[in-house]
Parts: structure tokens; sequence; C-alpha cells
């Protein structure tokens, strides 16, 4: 726990209290007049508000979407499963500009549904949850589905056999075993939404303001650091209300559960209504995921004259004869992945051990770390990037320019992921296993690597996939950290973005349609690894 | 996991944490103190031709590492939050909307570049105490999608006002000023026209002729106006862009067309001047003078436009063609003084906000 702690404690801590810190603390005088003043405003009631309601509506809608998703995943196997999970988390790593314009020329004006039935919803707040359920599906699917897959269906079989209908079997057999996962998954996309920015901007048009969104403002627009800092303590109050609620409603039901591997409880569909679940659940995946990728790939190939790799070949020839501004693809791809990777290592050694700590401990110290590590999923990304700036600037961590901030900062967002997908299957594993395994003489590191890590094997995978994927997509920190001259593929997806010009617009797509074959084939091949781990038990 | 092995990881992984920050501190961050290396602060759309940089290396030895953080707007206020102790030696980026802001914080040390004399005295907007250096301009201005304008035989829009005529009702989209710099650079233009108090009447009426506000540039150029070739196809042939954007449009076309397929509207322009400063508590005063001189460099600024799509600072900068055939030269933009857009912009913003949004 203990590493962790430290880790929490210096780069998210630390560079939190001292940014709002300067906000609330004027020439040595702390200025706490100014909470309540900001608090009372109208105009941050009327944010917080919306805030709270669109989060609970977009999770409700997640969950509704997704679940389906995640059952299906989970249960059946069909052709093509691993490359349509991987393609599902493909959003999380979009700038949600580019993702947002692509849900824009589906939904919005002039869209393909306003050509179709004439459905606009742009402006709409129908467009900002459906943009919700578009970026979070991942988070249920992988979450819930990762345990899901590992629940021996023999035990609901064993009830139906004892004469439960198939719907109380559910009920009393596989829900609870699930409802710590869904919980989880329910939890961080509450967060999530909770703290959206980019689809709000985008979708929203500017009537609508998360905290998040008005934060924002107030630190890089304005300046106003101390109504930033009373805006952030308002946003941490909130996500502290919600994980406590969420660590009562869930800390008695987690139990041990037999786990088995996952390869065995997938099969073809059987009947039926199992044959119409999939394919439901594909066309949802098709009509609110593919498409809107699809219309990525489309603009990034549809060049000036016809369909072609102009804009991919632009891409190389700009990188050779242009400035500081363009970065050859290649390299844009290799400082995304390496940061990616030390960012993944950093929040599996950090979350792991964490989800260790958190399985064998109770109490409320325990509780309030768990808590603790979600936080910065409830921090604002600049917040973060300036607290680094003021707080990180002198020695002994004097990481101003250090290319270290990047993974560090990535990390932070990815932790959360790892401690909740790992939590729910180590508390899922059967203590008798390790006592058993001790009782027969084995060391404790033995126990470890044949009873935990083989049932943690697809957990840890899991983590790691989210962990990476967070990584690889994260700009709002790394925008104010990374150094231009090793920009990473959102940054530079951004640059392109931000001029006029056919060319910058097509590359951007392209760029992104690279992003998202990056991340699919990442996630891809993670998915390999595990499945030849797994094989061993 | 057992507690002695978790001690074992933990070491290990306190260690590695360690290892990476002594890394970090005795490689990088130490460019400051190294007097081979000046180090320009700046915001994330700064950008140069390398062998202009390699040039500069060869000509004074020194090297120059770029160091950005976020938007123009945030890379000011990180300047400033960062001050006495910041992040480089010369800051590059500040302009005259939020000029004043980094001013009255201390930000920069008085330095007459090399070549100021061959600026324009109106784009010298601290003439007097010379702490910061004006290294190029550009107009914010509403652009015109020209096919649209030719197919219902419509002259486009010249003025502000015209832009309240009904002929031209619903066809605009701007950005919101609370956000977006060319959003705020369209409210400024409107306050510099109307006066402090006239503007709120005029946009009163671009509201009742349905103005269309959107959160930034990029969803306002590529998703909602018609005349972009990029994008996706938007229904407003009217945009708040800037002057450059049609030479921009052009830029890349492998057979050059006779005019850029969007124009401008000459007379709703507003002027964003960009700043240099030499950083208080520079650690290499020397190269960021040397910096700034070259900046200001005829070589340094004829690399601008290109790089930029901004008009270089010196009158004697020759302009590229892609400029000189494509783009207009705005005679009569509005300005204000940085000290009246520092007073105003928050409540100015708060008022359009709720006329407007």
């Amino acid at each position: 726990m203990a590493v962790p702690l430290a880790f929490f404690a210096v780069f998210f801590a630390y560079p939190v209290a001292a940014i709002v810190t300067q906000g609330l603390r004027v020439g040595g005088q702390w200025r706490f007049g100014r909470i309540a003043e900001v608090v009372t405003d109208p105009a941050t009631l009327d944010v917080l508000w919306f805030t709270c309601w669109q989060a609970v509506a977009s999770t409700a809608l997640t969950l509704a979407v997704a679940l389906p998703g995640a059952y299906v995943f989970a249960r059946f196997d069909f052709p093509g499963k691993g490359l349509l999970r991987a393609v599902v988390t493909v959003p999380f790593v979009l700038p949600t500009v580019v993702a947002g314009s692509a849900f824009l020329a589906l939904l919005g004006r002039g869209g393909l549904l306003d050509e179709l039935w004439g459905v606009r919803l742009d402006t709409s707040v129908w467009a900002i949850l459906l943009a919700h359920v578009f970026f979070n599906y991942a988070v249920v699917v992988r979450t819930v589905g990762g345990l899901w897959a590992q629940l021996d269906p023999r035990q609901e079989e064993a009830a139906r056999v004892l004469g439960a209908s198939r719907l109380s079997a559910w009920r009393r057999v596989t829900l609870p075993a699930l409802a710590p996962a869904v919980a989880a998954a329910a939890l961080m996309v509450f967060l999530f939404t909770f703290t959206s920015f980019g689809v709000i901007q985008i979708l929203g048009g500017p009537r609508y303001a998360t905290l998040e969104v008005a934060i924002y403002r107030e630190t890089a627009q304005l300046l106003d650091l101390p109504t930033a800092a009373v805006l952030t303590l308002v946003q941490f109050a909130a996500v502290a209300a919600v994980l406590a609620l969420h660590a009562w409603t869930v800390r008695r039901r987690e139990s041990a559960l037999r786990l088995v591997d996952p390869g065995r409880t997938a099969r073809r569909p059987n009947g039926p209504a199992q044959w119409a679940l999939l394919w439901g659940v594909l066309a949802v995946v098709a009509l609110l995921i593919v498409t809107p990728l699809a219309v990525l790939v489309e603009r990034s190939l549809s060049g000036p004259d016809g369909y072609g790799f102009t804009y991919y070949e632009a891409l190389e020839s700009a990188a050779d004869s242009g400035g500081t501004f363009f970065v050859a693809p290649m390299e844009a791809i290799g400082n995304s992945l390496r940061y990616a990777a030390v960012a993944t290592v950093f929040a599996l050694a950090v979350g792991g051990l964490a989800a260790a700590a958190l399985t064998r401990k109770a109490g409320r110290l325990v509780q309030g770390f768990d808590a603790l590590l979600m936080l910065p999923l409830g921090t604002s990304a600049v917040t973060v990037g300036f607290g680094f700036l003021i707080a990180l600037d002198e020695p002994p961590l004097d990481l101003r320019a250090s290319w270290v901030l990047v993974p560090l900062a990535q990390a932070l967002v990815g932790v959360p992921f790892v401690v909740r997908t790992m939590l729910p299957v180590l508390r899922a594993v059967d203590h008798r296993l390790r006592e058993a395994a001790a009782v027969l003489g084995a060391s404790p590191w033995r126990v470890w690597r044949e009873v935990d890590l083989p049932l943690v094997g697809r957990a840890v995978a899991v983590a790691a996939g989210f962990a990476f994927a967070v990584s690889l997509g994260e700009f709002g920190a790394t925008v104010f950290i990374a150094r231009p001259d090793q920009p990473t593929l959102p940054v530079a997806i951004a640059r392109f973005l931000g001029r006029a010009g056919q060319l910058s617009y097509g590359q951007a797509m392209a760029l992104s349609t690279i992003l998202m074959l990056v991340c699919a084939g990442s996630l891809l091949a993670l998915e390999r690894i595990r499945t030849d781990r797994s094989g061993e038990f | 996991m057992n507690s002695q092995l978790r001690r074992a990881v933990s070491a290990a992984l306190l260690g590695s944490v360690a290892l990476g920050a002594l890394v970090g501190c005795g490689g990088d961050s130490k460019g400051g103190a190294d007097s081979k290396t000046v180090t320009l602060v700046t915001h994330d759309s700064f950008a140069a031709s390398k062998a202009v940089l390699k040039e500069f290396t060869k000509e004074t030895g020194y090297k120059v590492r770029v160091q950005a953080g976020g938007d123009a707007g945030a890379a000011v206020n990180q300047a400033i939050l960062s001050k006495g102790h910041p992040q480089g030696d010369v800051f590059f980026g500040v302009d005259n909307t939020l000029l004043s802001r980094a001013l009255d914080n201390d930000l920069f040390t008085p330095y007459t570049a090399k070549g100021l004399d061959k600026v324009p005295a109106a784009l010298q907007l601290d003439r007097a105490e010379h702490r910061v250096t004006p290294v190029d301009f550009g107009d914010i201005c509403v652009n015109y999608d020209r096919k649209y304008f030719a197919d219902k035989k419509l002259a486009p829009p010249r003025t502000l006002e015209d832009l309240t005529e009904p002929a031209y009702k619903n066809l605009l989209v701007t950005e919101n000023a609370a956000t977006s710099s060319p959003g705020l650079g369209f409210l400024l233009a409107t306050a510099a026209r109307y006066g402090d108090d006239g503007w709120k009447g005029y946009w009163k009426k671009l509201r009742a002729n349905g103005v269309e506000v959107v959160d930034g540039w990029e969803q306002a150029y590529y998703d909602r106006f018609s005349g972009s070739t990029g994008g996706g196809k938007g229904d407003r042939p009217l945009v708040v862009s800037y002057a450059s954007s049609p030479p921009a449009e052009v830029a890349d076309a492998k057979t050059k067309p006779a005019k850029a397929p969007t124009g401008v509207a000459t007379g709703t322009c507003f002027r964003q001047v960009e700043f240099a400063g030499l950083l208080n508590g520079a650690g290499n005063t020397k190269g960021g003078k040397a910096l700034l001189d070259f900046l200001l460099s005829k070589r340094f600024q004829e690399d601008v436009p290109l790089n930029m799509y901004v008009n270089p600072a010196r009158e004697d900068a020759e302009l590229p063609e892609l400029f000189t055939r494509y783009g207009t030269r705005i005679a009569d933009s509005a300005t204000l003084a940085p000290q009246k857009i520092a007073k105003n912009r928050e409540p100015w913003v708060k008022t359009w906000s709720s006329l407007v949004l």
C-alpha cells in the first residue's frame, strides 16, 4: 500500500493541492469567503445540476445499452469477437473533437439519420447522452464482461435443475455475483460523464456546461484561480459523495466465487432467443460505434480526386519538407506507444499493488484509500496539468521538462481502471484455494503464481488494455506537458485540426484512423498474450 | 501476494520511479542552465522550419529547445503561474488580447530587439518599455463561401452592418467568445466598431438575424461552414475565421485555382498581434536576447507565413506568393488598447453570453 500511496501523494494530491491553494490563498491570506460566494452563485448551481443529471442519465443509458453487450461478449462465441471487442474500445482513444464530429456526421444536421428520417440530434441533450454511450460502451463490456466470462455457468444451471425459473436463477445466482463488477463499471461511467469535457463542448454547443468545462474556462482562459479552485473543490465533494455511496452499496456484496477459464464458458448461441440477442447487440454496436468510426475512415480516404491514400502520403511528405509543426506519423506513433507503454507499466504496478492491498485489508482507512485512487477520474485535466507545473518545478522533484511527466499524468488516469477491473476478480478468488496450496507446502510466491495469477490473469490483461487505451488517447494533460517536438498522436491530430484547408483536415482524419488502428492492434495483441498464458491452466 | 514479495516489488518500483526522476533531472531539465541551449516557451500552434532553426544554431551557437503548453491562453497563464521561476528563456505567443495580463504580472524583462525599426509603429504596443517584441499579426474576419453567393447571385457581405441585413439571415456561424480566440476577436471587433455599449445592440440584431454560436473554431469551420474544402458539408456560408484561411484552403492544392474557394469580408476584421519577450528570471539571458533578435530577423520573418499562417511583423519581409495571390490585405482592421481589453474582457464576455447564448 505504501507505493500507491506515495505515488498518489507526490503525483496527484500534492500538485492538485498546490494549485487549489494558489487559488485560495492570496498574499498569504486564506480567502475562504470566496468559497461561499462561488457555491451560492446561481450559475454554479445551474452547472452543478446539469452536470449531475446528465451524468446519471448517461450512466443509466450506457448500462442499459451495454449490459446485453457484456453478456454477449462474455458468453457467446462468434467469429471476429476479439476484433469487435478491440473496436468498441477505440472511441476511448479518439480525440473527442474527431469522434464528436464523426458522430455529428451521423446524427447531426444533414447527417445520415437526418437524410433518412429527418432525425437531428445536434445541440440536443440526446446527442450528449448517446455520445457518452459511444465513448463508454467499452467500460461496461470490458469490466462486467471480464468477470462474467469467468463465472461458472454450471451454478446457474444447478439452480435451474433445482427448479428455479431462468429469470430467478439468473437473479439469484448470476446477478449477485456480477453486482460488484456492474457497480464498478457504473462508477467509472459516472465519473467519466460527470467530468465530461469535449463531448459537452462539441455536441452540447455553448449552452451546456459541466463543472469540468467551467473549471477549464476559469483556469485556462480567464486565469480566475480562486473560482477555479472552488469549483475544483465542489467537483471533489460531489465525486467523494458518489464514491462513498458506491463503497457503501458494494462493500457487502463481494464474495468468493468460482472462477473458471473464460474459454470454457463461451459457446455458440443456441436457439432463436440467443441468436436474436446476438444480432441485436451486433446491430447496436454497428450503428452506434462502428458507423461513426467508419465515417472517419471514409473521410480519411476521400481525397480531392476520389478515394485514395492522398492524405496518408501527405503526412509523410509534409514531415520531410516541413517545419517543427509537422511530425512524421511513424514518429508520432512511436511517441504515443512509448508513452502509453510506460504509463501502462506505472498504472499496472501502482494499481495492482493497490488492488492487492485492498483485497487483503478492510476498515475505514482502506476504504478512504480506495476512494483516493478514484479521484483522478474526477479531477479536471487542466487542474492536474497546471498543478504539475507549479508543484513539480523545484528540486528534488524538478520534472518540468522531463518526458516522464507525460506517462505519469497518463498513469494517474489509468490507475483507477486497473483497480476497478482487478478488484472484483481478486476479491472473488476463494481464500481456501490459497490456504490449500499453502498447506500443501507451496511457498507464498508460488501460491501467488499458481493460484492468483492464473485466475486474475484475464483481469490484468483487461486492466492493461484499459490503461493502455486511456494513455493512448489522453489529451487534456498531455498537451500541457508533452514536448512539441515529441507530440503524441492526439496532440498531432489537434494540430492539424487547428488549421484551415482540405489537406490539413484530411491529414487529421488520416492520423485519427492510424490512432484507431494502433489502438485496436495493441488491444488485439494484449488479448493474444492473455490467451497464450491462460492456456496454462 | 505475500508481504515479503510486496516489499520487494515496492522497493523495486520506488527505485525505478526515483531513477526516472533522476534521469529526468539530470537529462532534460538542465537545458535552462546549459548556456548552449536557449528554451522557447510557447503555445502548441508554434511552428518554424527546421532549416531556419538550424541556421540560428549555426550563426549563434545556441540550440533552440521548444517547450509548448496548451493553446495561447493556457500558455500565457502557465507562464504567469511559473513567473520568477520560468520554464525557459523566451516566451512567444502572447497576443494583444492577453498582453496586459502578462505585463501586469511582470512577466518580461525589457529588451530592444534588432530590427524593431522595421516594424510598423501600430504593431508596437509596448513602445515605451520594450518588454515585448511584436513578431507577427493576423486578422480575425468573417469568411464567405464564394460558390454559395455566386449561385444565389447575392453579393457577399463586406461590413459588420451587412451581417444584420435580412439578405444574410441565418447564414453566419461564429465561435463562443468565452472559449475560443476567434470568437473573442469577433466580439472585440464589434466593441471597437460600436463602442462600449453599442455592441450589445449590434449583437441583439445579429441574434435576431439568426447567428449561430458553436464552441470552437474546428466545429464552426469544418462542421458548420459550407465553404471549407475539408470536413463535412455544413450549410452556413459565413463563418468567423482568419484572413489567412483562404490561402490555407489552396495551399496544398495540386493545381492552383484562380481564386480561393472562400473570401474575406474586409470590413469585419479584428487585428491580433503576437509578441515575444525575454522571461524574467531566465537562465540564459544572452541566448534569449539572441533568440529575440532572430525572431525579428528577415530570415525568420519570411518563414512565418507558411508555418503559422499569419503575417510577419517586419514591413520589409517578403510575403510568399500564396499570400500575395490568394490572401487579402486588410487595410482597416479594428483594434482596441490591451489595457481596455484586459479591463473589459470578463464583463463583456459575461454580457455577451447572456445576450447571445
